[in-house]
């Protein structure tokens, strides 16, 4: 079994500034971002933050209008949207679904379905799926291309708790066989992989970086999800050296408030105690 | 053999539906009826322009037709009205130039009719060549772009992640829809040349279980229309293009008869363990 291979591992997609501007507004800009071989990126941030924007960019289905992305040579990805819909008028059956975007020998394939505990399902039409089901199958399919960065977007959504805990090992034991990358964004703002190595938590931009604290042991959370659970998950705490205001400004921890949260700027303008004190206001 | 006006007009038309199953099942699944029915329509543009600089017809169709979807695809891109919309505007409009520069120019006789419901009747030798030659081209480079132009139908981020080129799949196959449509033209005509498409492949949709099988399904059950619809115009002394179409509507209806027997051993398959 590959070791962890963080931080030595060869970087295979690398976002440095990049931002994408759309409507007159930046979803999200100014994110660095670096995946290696072997490591786990995972993304949180709340809706709206630009968790699938600055994965899409990453993976080149976005171009930046900001910043620059690279990609390691002939990188193969395996890509899990968050939203597929297959239009009813295709007939589609999981086993074709595996084969969409290359060829696969059939071993390759079975493994992958079993992998992802779907192999009774070959035959069925993807239409008739779960949306669980239908998770699996998509995860499977991007498992069976061998890739070297697998990228997820909310990969366990629609999946129960018992099916998040098992395809988050699923997505471990990947990692650990093959080495590849994984890139993924978690549902919960709180909740990502133990085994990630950086969480980026987003907001328009990336309000902060760090690990997981390794496995978390607290009570509360022990009773909540089980012991098994503690394995698997692990909740991300952070906190914020700034706030956003509703009229986009930025108060920081020291209280002052600022156009951008970038520190450098910070600063650049000074507030006044009135400006503080209302802004504290409209925060809460 | 091909003598006969009536062995000639069978030849062709088989011909024209084989190409039609394949291209047709991806206008059902990406939704492109509306967008077949633009470009068909602009066929008759192509004619003016073929008769106004002096070139073939079956080029200046494909030129119009591949115009009007670049066209769609730059105003699209603009994003001020919606693809809806913009096909409308696009349809209609070439459709009345193509007639108006028909009636500038006098010194042309246009056989109309011809044009919007076709004359597969007065298909000749060569036509049936550039049937066969330019449909047996489109369905191989169909059969090449398949896997590509088939990821992005199904999702066009996985297929952008994954290497596959959806936008120059989604091109291609503008380029061959508007080869169909040129070859199309004289057989059904301009109006009818969506259904020729789009029917055989909802017919196609309750038989098969892969897209694969959907595009042969779709070939076949052209084929028996055109089969079905010339036969029926002769007995019955109906115009022939409109025939077909009444035959593959007639086909798509029995397809949609659920036969309890049939239903029950394809719901048996998928809990089958292999």
């Amino acid at each position: 079994m590959l070791q962890k291979m963080a931080g030595d591992g060869q970087s295979l997609v690398e976002m440095r500034n990049a931002g994408i501007h759309r409507g007159g507004r930046w979803l999200v800009r100014g994110v660095d971002l670096t995946v290696r071989r072997g490591e786990i990126v995972t993304l949180i941030g709340p809706n709206g933050s630009g968790k699938s924007t600055t994965v899409k960019t990453a993976i080149g289905v976005l171009r930046p209008d900001q910043g620059m992305v690279e990609r390691s040579r002939s990188l193969k990805i395996g890509y899990v949207p968050q939203k597929v819909t297959v239009d009813w008028t295709l007939p589609l059956t999981v086993e074709r679904l595996m084969t969409l975007t290359g060829r696969l020998d059939r071993t390759a394939l079975q493994e992958a379905l079993e992998a992802a505990g779907i192999e009774h399902l070959a035959k069925a039409e993807v239409q008739t799926l779960s949306g669980g089901e239908f998770q699996r199958a998509l995860l499977a399919r991007a498992l069976a291309r061998k890739p070297d960065l697998l990228v997820l977007d909310e990969p366990v959504q629609g999946v129960d708790f018992s099916g998040e805990i098992a395809l988050y090992q699923l997505i471990r034991e990947i990692r650990d066989r093959t080495g590849c990358g994984v890139l993924l964004i978690s549902h919960d703002l709180h909740v990502v992989m133990a085994e990630t190595d950086t969480v980026l938590c987003l907001n328009g931009h990336v309000c902060c970086r760090g690990t997981p604290e390794n496995v978390v042991k607290s009570a509360e959370y022990m009773q909540l999800f089980g012991s098994r659970a503690g394995e698997t998950l692990a909740i991300y705490r952070h906190h914020h050296d700034h706030t956003h205001l509703p009229d986009g400004r930025v108060r920081h921890a020291d209280g002052t408030v600022a156009e951008t949260c970038d520190a450098t700027s910070r600063e650049a303008t000074g507030a006044s105690d009135d400006e503080t004190v209302g802004a504290n206001r409209n925060a809460g | 053999m091909l003598d006969d006006f009536f062995t000639r007009a069978l030849v062709a038309g088989v011909g024209l539906a084989i190409v039609a199953g394949p291209l047709g099942c991806f206008v059902v699944w990406r939704r492109m009826a509306y967008f077949g029915d633009t470009m068909a329509h602009s066929a008759l543009l192509g004619v003016a322009l073929a008769f106004w600089f002096e070139i073939n017809l079956m080029v200046g169709v494909f030129i119009a037709a591949a115009m009007a979807s670049v066209a769609l695809l730059a105003l699209q891109r603009q994003g001020t009205l919606s693809t809806d919309a913009l096909l409308g505007i696009l349809s209609h409009s070439t459709l009345a130039l193509g007639l108006v520069m028909v009636a500038f120019m006098s010194w042309v006789r246009i056989d109309l009719m011809g044009f919007l419901f076709g004359d597969i009747l007065a298909v000749s030798r060569l036509d049936i060549a550039m049937i066969y030659g330019g449909g047996a081209a489109v369905l191989a480079v169909l059969a090449w772009l398949w896997r590509p132009l088939l990821a992005a139908t199904v999702n066009g981020e996985i297929a952008e992640a994954e290497g596959m080129r959806p936008e120059r799949a989604r091109f291609i196959f503008m380029l061959l829809m508007a080869a169909m449509i040129a070859i199309a033209m004289k057989i059904v005509g301009i109006l009818l040349i969506t259904s020729l498409l789009i029917i055989p492949a909802a017919a196609g949709r309750r038989f098969a279980a892969t897209p694969e099988t959907m595009a042969v399904a779709a070939s076949l059950t052209g084929a028996v229309a055109v089969v079905t619809g010339l036969f029926g115009s002769l007995h019955f002394d109906t115009p022939s293009g409109p025939s077909i179409v009444v035959a593959a509507l007639i086909l798509f209806l029995v397809s949609l008869v659920r036969l309890p027997a049939l239903l029950g051993t394809r719901d048996t398959q998928p809990g089958q363990s292999p």
